[in-house]
Formats: C-alpha cells, structure tokens, sequence
C-alpha cells in the first residue's frame, strides 16, 4: 500500500469524525501554541537587546534607569524609571569624577505625530546632543545636524530620518520647512541618510531634536531614559564604570549596591548575560512544553482506543478484504500522527499570530523597536515534536487495531 | 460420496479439505464446532452449504475464506496447502484469490460506491488509474455505474449487495464466499441477488455459499448439509431452479 493511500484512508477517517478530532487536538494545539510565541516572544526580546548591543560600540557605557532586569522581558520597565537626572549629566561631565569619559550623551525618546500640512507621521522622537551622530554612526543626507548650540538654547530643530522626510515631503525638500509637533513647529535642518532597521531604534523613522527642548515641551519630563558615556579607551571600560557606579550611588544616596535604582550596561556584559538568561529559558520552556504534550499525548492515545473499538468492524472488513496487520497499523498511526502534527500547525498558526499581536502592542504601547520575529527552530521543533507524540501515543493504539483476528473483527455487533 | 456426482471433477480443485477440524475454547469448555469435514470443490462449481443453526457451517465457511485457522487436518486453496502461512500471507490469499459477501453487506458507510469497490484494489498495490478503470467496470456491470460517487450508506439494502459483490469481484478471485447474501434483504431484492449470483455462476465463477433457508439454497447447483460439526448430505441438484429478477423469494 502506498504512503498516499494510508494518508488519504486515515483523513477519510478522521473526517467521519470531524469535532471528536478538533476536541482531541485541542491539547496538542494550545502546547506548540504557547512554545511559539514564548520562544518568539524571547527571540525578539532578545534581538531587541542584541541590536541595542550593537549600536552600543565597544568604548561606550550605557547608563539605564530603573533596577537591573533578571530576565528578556523586564527590559520595558526601564522605560518608566525616572532616577537619572540633568544632576547626573552635569557630574558625569565633571572630568575629575569620571577621567576616563570623553563625552556624556543624554537620550530621551517617545512616540509622537509630526505634521506638515496635510500629511502627517506617527514615529518616534528622540531627543539627544550632537554626539549622537558619531554614537551610531549617523550620515546625513541632506542640510547638518544641530550643533550643541541648539541644545543649550533651547532651539526648535529636528533632523529627521528618510521615512520620516519621504512621508512628510513627498514632493519638496525639507530642510529649512516647519513640521508641526505637539502644536509647536520645528524646524528641520538636517535629513538623515537611510540605515534601516538597527533593533533599538529604527532612525529611518525618528525625528531627532535637541533633548532640551523634546524633554519640556514633548515629553514633559525632566529625567533621561538613556546615558551614554564613551570611554577614551576599551581598556578603560571597568574604570569608568566604576567610577560612573560610584558616582551614581553618591548622587542618589544609595549605600547597598543591591538597592541601585540605575545599572550599567557593555557590550561584554550583555553579550554574556543574554546567552545565560536563553539558556535557562529554554529549559525551563522545555519543561513546560514537555508536561503539555505529554498531556496532549495521552488524550490522543485515549481517543484513538476509543475509536479502534468502534471501529473493529471496519478493521475486520479490511483484514478480509486483504489488509495485512501492517497495513492496519499503518491506517491507524497515521491516524493519529495526522492528528497530532495537524494540532502542532495550527498551534503554530495561532501561536504566531498571538505573538504578532503582542509585538506590535509592545512596539506601539512602549515605543520600544520590538519586530516580532519568526521562530525558524521553534516552529521546526514545534512540528517536529508534535509528530513524534502522535506516533508515541498512536504506536499502542494502531497495534491493538493491527491484532484484532478478522473474524472477531465482522463478528463484532 | 459417490463419483458419479462430481459433475465437474474434469476441472482442477478450488478447495479441498481432509478431516477438517475445529475447536474453540470457551473459558475453560471446549466447543466442538466441526468435528471432520473433507470436501472438495472444484472449479465452477456454485455450492451451497446448508445447516441449522449451530451446525458448524459458518465456521466452515470462516476456515474455507482463511478468516479462521483449523484445529486440526487440512486445507487447500487452488493447489496450495495453508497449514503454515503466516498472518499476512494469508491477508493475501484473501486479498487475491477470495472474494466475500457477507450478509450484513459491511461496506463502509462513508466512502462511496466506487470507493468501497476500490479497497481490495488498494491492499493489492493496484495504482491509478488502473484502479479506477477496474472498479468502474465492476460498478458498472451490478448495473450500479451511475450512483459510483453515491455514498453507500444512501443506497438501498439490495443496491449495497451489489456494490459488496462488485467488490468480492475486483480483484478476480479464484472463489467467492456468500454468507447469508440474502439474509438482510427483502424478497424481491433476494431473487435479484440469488439472480446474479447464478449468473456469475454461468460465467464460470466458483461460489459457495451458506444459507439455512432450502428456497435459497437452490438457487446453487449442489448442496452440503451440514449438523454437528459433520457433512449429513452432499448431493447434486436434479432440476435447479433458475431464478428470475422478477422472483420474489419466499
């Protein structure tokens, strides 16, 4: 018997059967469904923090407010702490408190509307000083940057990235034009070249503005969400950051390190702890996948008992009409490897589907760059895995149906 | 037996058993359901097997259709002794030289005509669209072909005997097996039933067949009683009565 003929007997089957076969999957379904979007979920948390890694550079301390997160997801909540103050920024500078920093970079963000005329762009804004431009490494396409000048005044300027210019000045240039924000205009001044999607920020879509004036009358607040202080040299990195903890510390009267309301982050550092905190993560969602299939696994087993009972007529019809044990085996695995990888697709339809939804709060509620992204391996697991339960838990089942004599298979009432 | 009413003992042997035997155990009480049967059927021949209930003839028809093993002596099928085929070998035999009617009809209800047709066809590694073209034409010759894509459990008891006949012949067996064809039909669909069957017969078909009402039992050209697990009678028909589709079996 071909592959093709077993396959389209056990969807005859489990077609007879139609709601039975979605209740029994259900199990199966909402285990693959929760792997993918945690392990999606994680993925993208964790490529948030990569990106953030790479646009950090070797030499550069980033400074962060709030405790230091324990694990992928905490990273949100260093957006609502505000511990790091204009104070901070002026003693960071103090050459004598942190010899080794050559410049101290604020940065504060937000998500804003700009308009010009009739058209109009939702994106973020990010306020900073002009060391931003050698930070990430920014090209300008048209007009400059705003100089420290512009921060120290207060001025009404933003450099904005291609998106931004493109859907806000479709037909002219922008620079020296007025866009509207927050019912105040700005100018523009400078067009950023385009550089695509960097994790942390996509500066295609920002507008930049000195962090003065995004800070009073944008974002109403007088905190930073981000300090970055480059170090002279990469050897210097444990220095300064000592020298930057203690300052901090001192500032905030914090005297027991475990109490820190900022942390600091490198790119060492970062890299390290991300490849700890997956690593546990995966165990630990291993664990609760396994139990959840295992689970799955048994209401199948249960099912198709159920269902070789019903159906020993059948199988006694097949037996004599030449259906060799194997034959009956094959019908009745299949039936429930079907099941159970049909559960794992749609679980993973509806996982990714779920973790889409959730990405794209994230991203519009927090403004964070949270892309969702695809779970090569945990979708090929997922399947993978799902297949192995059907056969797992169909193997006792389909050899009970393989040993039923064919006789007392008809004789079967 | 006497030599004189084996009419076709010209012809090679179908079926032949010696001092065929068969005990089941019930708990712990062995029930004798045939005590010695030796019989042979040769080809063409329509063989009816009669017998009470009880009497040993379903379990004869069982063994002789390799659903069931003997006890004990032997059995040959087409010249081949069975005694030492495996499960599957004998899956096989029944695949490609067996074809079953039961009374019940046992098609699957969901599948349809052509479908059910097809199932001995499947199990006997014959692919598209050789598969189609053989059903069809076994569809077609019950005088089913326009309802093929009907699901059977639409059909009517005598249109379901049909389609079970259309299947005992897909795979061209050397003999067919009727249990009771007749049994769950009423008597107008019985004589068209007990009709085709004959004219299987003519066409040189070996069929036997188990039945314990005597009007049908006529229908076949020979007939074995059968009572307590042991052959009582086995005579030749005189003047065999040739159903007519318009009969309407008592």
């Amino acid at each position: 018997m071909r592959l093709w003929d077993t396959i389209r007997m056990a969807a005859i089957g489990l077609a007879t059967h139609r709601s039975r076969s979605l209740l029994t999957i259900l199990g199966i379904v909402i285990g693959i469904g929760a792997i993918i979007v945690v392990v999606a979920l994680g993925e993208s948390g964790k490529q948030l923090i990569v990106g953030e890694i790479q646009n950090m550079g070797p030499k550069n301390v980033f400074i962060v407010p709030g405790r230091e997160p324990t694990d992928v997801g905490g990273a949100g909540s260093t957006l609502f702490t505000d511990s790091l103050r204009e104070s901070d920024l002026k003693d960071l500078e103090e050459k004598a408190n942190v010899p080794n920093a050559v410049s101290v970079t604020p940065i504060v963000f937000g998500n804003i509307t700009s308009i010009f005329e009739n058209e109009s762009y939702m994106g973020l804004i990010m306020g900073s000083t002009p060391d931003l431009v050698r930070l990430f490494d920014l090209t300008l396409a048209t007009g400059d940057f705003f100089p420290d000048e512009s921060v120290r005044q207060k001025e009404e300027v933003v450099v904005i990235g291609k998106k931004v210019a493109d859907e806000l000045f479709p037909t002219q240039d922008p620079v020296g034009q007025k866009i509207k924000i927050k019912n105040k205009n700005y100018r523009v001044v400078g067009v950023l070249a385009q550089k695509g999607q960097g994790s942390f920020v996509n500066f295609d879509e920002t507008v930049i503005a000195p962090y003065t004036i995004v800070q009073q009358y944008i974002l109403g607040i007088k905190h930073f969400q981000r300090m970055v202080v480059e170090v002279d040299d990469e050897a210097n990195i444990a220095n300064a950051s000592r020298d930057i903890e203690t300052l901090l510390r001192n500032n905030h009267d914090i005297d027991d390190p475990t109490k820190d309301d900022f942390f600091i982050m490198t790119q060492d550092d970062i890299v390290e702890r991300i490849g700890t905190v997956t690593n546990i993560m995966t165990i630990l969602l291993s664990a609760v996948a396994a139990i959840s299939l295992i689970v799955g696994g048994v209401g199948i087993m249960n099912i198709m008992l159920v269902s070789v009972m019903e159906r020993t007529r059948e199988i006694g019809l097949r037996k004599a009409l030449g259906a060799t044990n194997r034959d009956i085996l094959q019908q009745f695995l299949s039936e429930a490897i079907i099941l159970t990888f049909s559960g794992g697709v749609i679980g993973l339809i509806i996982g990714v589907a779920i973790g889409i939804t959730i990405s794209l709060l994230i991203k519009y509620m927090f403004g964070i760059a949270f892309t969702f992204i695809f779970p090569v391996g945990g979708a090929i697991a997922g399947l993978a895995v799902s297949t192995i339960v059907g056969f797992v838990f169909g193997i006792f089942p389909a050899r009970k149906a393989a040993q039923k004599s064919p006789m007392e298979a008809l004789r079967y009432e | 037996m006497a030599t004189e009413q084996h009419r076709h003992n010209d012809r090679p042997l179908v079926l032949s058993t010696k001092n065929l035997r068969k005990v089941y155990m019930i708990e712990d009480l062995e029930a004798i359901a045939l005590r010695d049967i030796s019989l042979d059927i040769h080809e063409g021949e329509f063989v009816s097997i009669m017998g009470p209930s009880g009497s040993g003839k379903s379990t004869l028809l069982q063994i002789l259709g390799c659903l069931e093993r003997p006890t004990d002596g032997k059995y040959l099928l087409d010249g081949k002794d069975l005694e030492h085929y495996s499960d599957d070998e004998l899956a096989h035999i029944r695949n490609k030289k067996i074809g079953f009617i039961f009374q019940a009809f046992n098609l699957l209800p969901r599948l349809s005509v052509i479908d059910n047709v097809k199932l001995p066809l499947i199990y006997a590694n014959i692919y598209e669209p050789e598969r189609t073209r053989i059903a069809r034409e076994m569809v077609t010759m019950v005088g089913l072909g326009e309802r093929e894509n009907f699901p059977t459990v639409k059909l009517s008891g005598g249109q379901k005997q049909r389609v079970a006949i259309a299947r005992a012949l897909v795979n061209d067996p050397k003999v067919i097996f009727a249990d009771e064809p007749t049994g769950s039909l009423d008597s107008k669909s019985g004589a068209v039933i007990l009709a085709f069957l004959q004219e299987l017969h003519e066409q040189g078909h070996t069929i036997v067949m188990v039945t314990h009402e005597s009007y049908v039992a006529a229908a076949a050209e020979r007939i074995i009683h059968i009572k307590d697990g042991l052959i009582e009678s086995d005579e030749w028909v005189e003047h065999r009565h040739r159903v007519k589709e318009t009969d309407t079996i008592k």
